[in-house]
C-alpha cells in the first residue's frame, strides 16, 4: 500500500495537524511515512499545505508533483491541486468558499461541508478532524483505532481530554462526505 | 523494539543533541531552521543531563561561543542557515586552524544575499571546499531524512573529536522541515570531566595543573615556516580523513549504464527518477554521497567505464558537478540538471531532463 | 656581605611570581600591558586558582598574553573574547575566566559580544586596556581615541564630524543590568597599580559568587602609538585621558 496525499488550505484550519495526525495514525501501523509541509512566505497566514505518504514500503521522494489524494479546503488551493490529481485519484473539498467547482472527469470528485457540519457540532476548532473523517471514509487506509493512537501521540497530555471529541468529528465526516 | 517519533529532521538534530551527550549549544535563530532551538528549549536538557544552550546575539557570537566550548573538550554544536553559515564561516576557519573538534549543522535555504528561506543545496562549494579563509576543510555530512539528522549529531561528534576537526551536516529546508519516524538510539551520557581529562588533556584549557605545561589554543602563527608546517600537518590529517571515512550509498548501480549522483534531499527524489527510467527499461542507477568530505572519488571511479553518462542533480547551479567531472576526466559526458531559490524539482521534472541528455 | 648572604631567601624583599613565565616581553617599553599581566599574574598566585583560571586573550598587541602567564589560555578571534568566555564558564563554571581585550577587540568589532556577555551577567571578568589607539596595526584610531589626537588614520587629528566621537564603553557597560562591578583604574605610579590590584582581585571574586559581570577598565598609555617617550606619556595620559575618562568605580554591588 502506498497513499500519497496533499492537504492544502488557509493556515488556522488545521491542515499541517491533521496531516501529522495521519502520519501518525501510519507510523501505529507500522508504515513508513513523510509529512512535507510548504514552510515558505505563505506560511504567514496565506495559504497552507502539507504532502502526507504512507507506505509499507520505504519512501523516496517525499517531494510529488502527483496525488492519489487531494483534500482541497480554499480556492487558491483548487486552483493549484485539481490537476496534480493522479487519473482515478481522488479530490475531496470544501465547498464553503469554492467559487470554481472541480471539474476533472477522470478522478472521484466528493464533497465535505465541514464549516457547516462543524458549526452542527458548535466546535470549529473540530474542522479538521470532520476533513480527515471524510477522507478516511473514501479511503479506509488507517483504521479508527490508530487514528486515536496517533491522536494520543501528537497531541499534548494536557488536551488528551479532547481524544473523545475528535472522536465524534471524524465520524461526523465519515457520515456527512457526499459523492458527486 | 526501539520507540519510533514522528519529528522533524530540525526536531531530530535537538533531541539527538540531547540523546548523544552533547555539552552545549549556541545558537541564532533562522528559517528554516529555528526548531532546533525551540526544541532544546522546550526540552530543558539542563536539567537533565547538565546539557547548556543558549541563545546568542549573533551568528558570530555562537561559532565563537562554540570556539570557546570546544577549547574546554565539550562536545558543543550550533546550528543555522545559509546566510548565518556565511556569518559563521570566520570562525569556522579559526576552529579548523586551531584543531578544534565541534559540530555545525547547516539547514540550507536559497541565496545568494538573504535569499529564500525554501530549500537549496547552494552552500556546497562553501561548505565542502572551506568556506573561510585559509586551508582547510570541513568533514561533511549530508543526510538524506530524519533518521540521518538524528544519527549524524552522534557521528558527526565522533568524527570531530577523532580529527579534531569541525564536522558539519549539511541538509537543506526540506530534510529539516520534513516530519518521518525517527528510531530512538541508546542514550549517550555526557562525558565526565575525568573523561575529558583523559581524552583532551594534551591540549584542552581546562586549568592548568602541575603536572603539565599551560595549554593554549591559538590558530596564530607569526613566522611563515611555522604555519607552513602546520598546514602540511592539516592537509594529512585530511588525506587521513579522505582515506578513512568515505560514506556513500549506490541504488541499482550494479548494471546501470547510467548514473545519477545526488546528495541529501535530491538523493530521495532521484530513487524515483531511477524507477521511472527502469520502468522504460532505461538501466539508471544512483550513487548518493553521505560525507561530501570526503567525497566518494573512488566509488565513482570505479563505475565510469560501464557508464554511458552521468548527471548530477543538485538544488544549485552546479556545484557538485564539478567534482564528479574531475573524477570522470572526460572519459564519459557529466551532464547536470538543478533547480535553484528554493525551487524543488519532481522526480518527473528530473527524468524528463534526464531523458533529454541521453538521446 | 657577600652576594651569597644578600640572595638568602630570610633577605629577599621582592620576587617576581612564578605565574610570570621567564618569556621576554614583546610589548614596547613603557607600555602598560605589562604592568596588568603582572597584576593579573600575582592574584591568581595569590589565590592560588592556577589549575582553575583559564584567559582568553585578544586580537591586538595583547594576542600574545599566553606567552606570559603560566595558565590555559585561548586565544580568540578579534573582538570575540566575551562569547569564548561565555561558553567556557557556563560549561566549566568552576573556573575563573577571563577575557584580555583592548580598546579596538572590546568597543570597536566587538562591540555587540561585551555588551551581549555583559547584559546577560556572565560571572565572568573583562579586563579591558584601553589606550585610545590601534598599537599593534601601527597607531591607527580606535574608538576611544579623543577628539583631536593624532593617529595614522587621523593625521590631523580625530574629529566628530569625520570620525565620530571617543566612545565611553565602560559607561554604557555600568547601566547594564548584567554587571556586577564596572571600574575604572590605571598603572602609571604604584598607587594605582595598588587600586587596579585591588580592583582586579574583586572581579576574580565576583566571578564566583554569581553576582554577574565584573569589568575592569585600565586606562593605559601607548607610547610607541603616540610616539612620545614613556614618562611624557604618562603625564599625556594623566592630562588628556582622565578628564575624558575619569577614574573610580562606576558600579559596585
Amino acid at each position: 500500500m502506498k497513499e500519497e496525499i496533499i492537504i492544502a488550505g488557509f493556515g488556522g484550519q488545521g491542515v499541517l495537524s491533521m496531516g501529522k495526525i495521519l502520519a501518525y495514525g501510519g507510523i501505529m501501523q507500522d508504515q513508513e511515512v513523510t509529512w512535507m509541509p510548504s514552510y515558505g512566505p505563505e506560511m504567514r497566514g496565506g495559504t497552507c499545505n502539507v504532502s502526507v505518504i504512507l507506505s509499507d514500503n520505504k519512501i523516496s521522494s517525499p517531494i510529488l508533483s502527483r496525488f492519489d489524494t487531494a483534500i482541497i479546503l480554499n480556492q487558491q488551493s483548487m486552483d493549484k491541486f485539481e490537476n496534480q490529481v493522479k487519473p482515478g485519484g481522488l479530490l475531496i473539498y470544501d465547498p464553503n468558499g469554492i467559487t470554481r467547482h472541480p471539474q476533472r472527469k477522470d478522478i472521484t470528485i466528493c464533497r465535505i461541508a465541514a464549516v457547516d457540519e462543524a458549526a452542527k457540532l458548535g466546535n470549529a476548532k473540530a474542522y479538521n478532524m470532520i476533513i480527515l473523517g471524510a477522507f478516511l471514509k473514501k479511503k479506509p487506509i488507517v483504521t479508527m483505532e490508530n487514528v486515536l493512537k496517533g491522536l494520543k501521540k501528537s497531541l499534548p497530555v494536557r488536551h488528551h481530554n479532547l481524544i473523545p471529541m475528535n472522536e465524534q468529528a471524524i465520524t461526523v465526516g465519515m457520515n456527512a462526505v457526499e459523492d458527486i | 523494539m526501539a520507540e519510533k517519533i514522528l519529528m522533524k529532521g530540525n526536531e531530530a538534530i535537538a533531541y539527538a543533541a540531547i540523546n548523544c551527550g552533547c555539552d552545549g549549544y549556541f545558537g541564532y535563530p533562522i528559517t528554516p531552521q529555528s526548531e532546533v532551538m525551540e526544541t532544546l528549549m522546550k526540552e530543558k536538557p539542563w536539567e537533565t543531563t547538565g546539557m547548556v544552550v543558549l541563545q546568542a546575539e549573533s551568528e558570530t557570537s555562537s561559532i565563537n561561543m562554540v570556539y570557546g566550548g570546544a577549547c574546554c573538550g565539550k562536545k558543543v554544536m550550533t546550528s543555522s542557515s545559509s546566510p548565518g553559515i556565511s556569518l559563521m564561516c570566520e570562525g569556522i576557519s579559526y576552529l579548523a586552524g586551531a584543531e578544534l573538534p565541534c559540530l555545525v549543522v547547516n539547514v540550507m535555504r536559497g541565496g545568494p544575499g538573504l535569499g529564500t528561506i525554501q530549500p537549496s543545496q547552494g552552500d556546497y562549494f562553501q561548505t565542502t571546499k572551506g568556506g573561510g579563509h585559509g586551508d582547510y576543510r570541513n568533514i561533511v555530512l549530508a543526510p538524506a531524512s530524519a533518521q540521518d539528522m538524528y544519527d549524524f549529531v552522534d557521528l558527526g561528534f565522533e568524527l570531530a573529536f577523532k580529527y579534531r576537526n569541525p564536522a558539519i551536516i549539511l541538509g537543506d529546508g526540506v530534510i529539516g522541515q520534513m516530519m518521518e519516524k525517527v528510531e530512538l538510539r541508546p542514550a549517550k551520557a555526557r562525558r565526565t570531566d575525568e573523561e575529558i581529562k583523559k581524552l583532551c588533556a594534551s591540549w584542552a584549557t581546562i586549568g592548568k595543573t602541575a603536572d603539565r605545561k599551560a595549554n593554549t589554543i591559538t590558530s596564530l602563527a607569526l613566522e611563515a615556516d611555522v604555519q607552513e608546517r602546520f598546514n602540511i600537518k592539516l592537509q594529512k590529517k585530511y588525506a587521513e580523513i579522505e582515506a578513512n571515512e568515505v560514506r556513500y550509498s549506490t541504488y541499482k548501480t550494479e548494471d546501470a549504464e547510467h548514473l545519477i549522483v545526488a546528495f541529501g534531499c535530491m538523493s530521495r527524489i532521484c530513487e524515483n527518477v531511477v524507477e521511472l527510467a527502469r520502468e522504460q527499461g532505461i538501466k539508471l542507477g544512483l550513487l548518493r554521497p553521505i560525507t561530501l568530505f570526503p567525497y566518494p572519488k573512488a566509488a565513482i571511479d570505479a563505475l565510469v567505464p560501464q557508464l554511458k553518462s552521468i548527471m548530477s542533480v543538485e538544488l544549485n547551479a552546479g556545484q557538485m558537478i564539478e567534482d564528479i567531472r574531475l573524477i570522470s576526466n572526460g572519459r564519459v559526458p557529466v551532464n547536470f540538471y538543478g533547480r535553484q531559490g528554493g525551487m524543488v524539482p519532481s522526480p518527473e521534472e528530473i527524468f524528463e531532463a534526464f531523458i533529454k541528455t541521453i538521446k | 656581605m657577600d652576594i651569597k648572604d644578600i640572595i638568602k631567601p630570610e633577605n629577599k624583599v621582592y620576587g617576581k611570581t612564578p605565574l610570570l613565565k621567564d618569556a621576554i616581553l614583546h610589548y614596547c617599553p613603557g607600555c602598560s600591558h605589562g604592568t596588568v599581566h603582572k597584576i593579573i599574574a600575582e592574584i591568581i598566585e595569590e589565590m592560588g586558582i592556577q589549575d582553575r583560571t583559564i584567559g582568553i586573550s585578544p586580537v591586538g598587541c595583547s594576542v600574545f598574553a599566553y606567552n606570559y602567564l603560566d595558565i590555559d589560555w585561548q586565544q580568540a578571534a578579534h573582538g570575540r573574547a566575551p562569547a569564548l568566555a561565555t561558553a567556557t564558564k557556563r560549561l566549566m563554571p568552576d573556573k575563573y575566566v577571563f577575557t584580555y581585550q583592548g580598546d579596538g577587540d572590546l568597543a570597536s568589532i566587538g562591540t555587540a559580544e561585551i555588551m551581549h556577555a555583559c547584559n546577560r551577567g556572565e560571572n565572568i571578568v573583562v579586563i579591558f586596556i584601553n589606550n585610545a589607539i590601534y598599537g599593534m596595526t601601527g597607531g591607527q584610531m580606535a574608538p576611544t581615541t579623543l577628539l583631536g589626537q593624532v593617529t595614522a588614520t587621523t593625521p590631523y587629528g580625530r574629529q566628530a564630524d569625520l570620525n565620530g566621537y571617543p566612545l565611553k564603553i565602560t559607561e554604557l557597560i555600568a547601566q547594564l543590568e548584567g554587571t556586577c562591578y564596572v571600574t575604572r583604574q590605571s598603572v602609571q605610579n604604584p598607587a594605582a597599580v595598588r587600586k587596579t590590584k585591588k580592583a582586579i582581585r574583586k572581579a576574580f571574586e565576583n566571578s564566583m559568587m554569581k553576582k554577574g559581570t565584573s569589568f575592569v577598565e585600565v586606562v593605559s598609555t601607548c607610547n610607541s602609538g603616540w610616539k612620545i617617550p614613556p614618562v611624557q606619556a604618562n603625564k599625556w595620559m594623566e592630562e588628556n585621558m582622565f578628564p575624558f575618562y575619569p577614574l573610580g568605580d562606576m558600579k559596585d554591588r
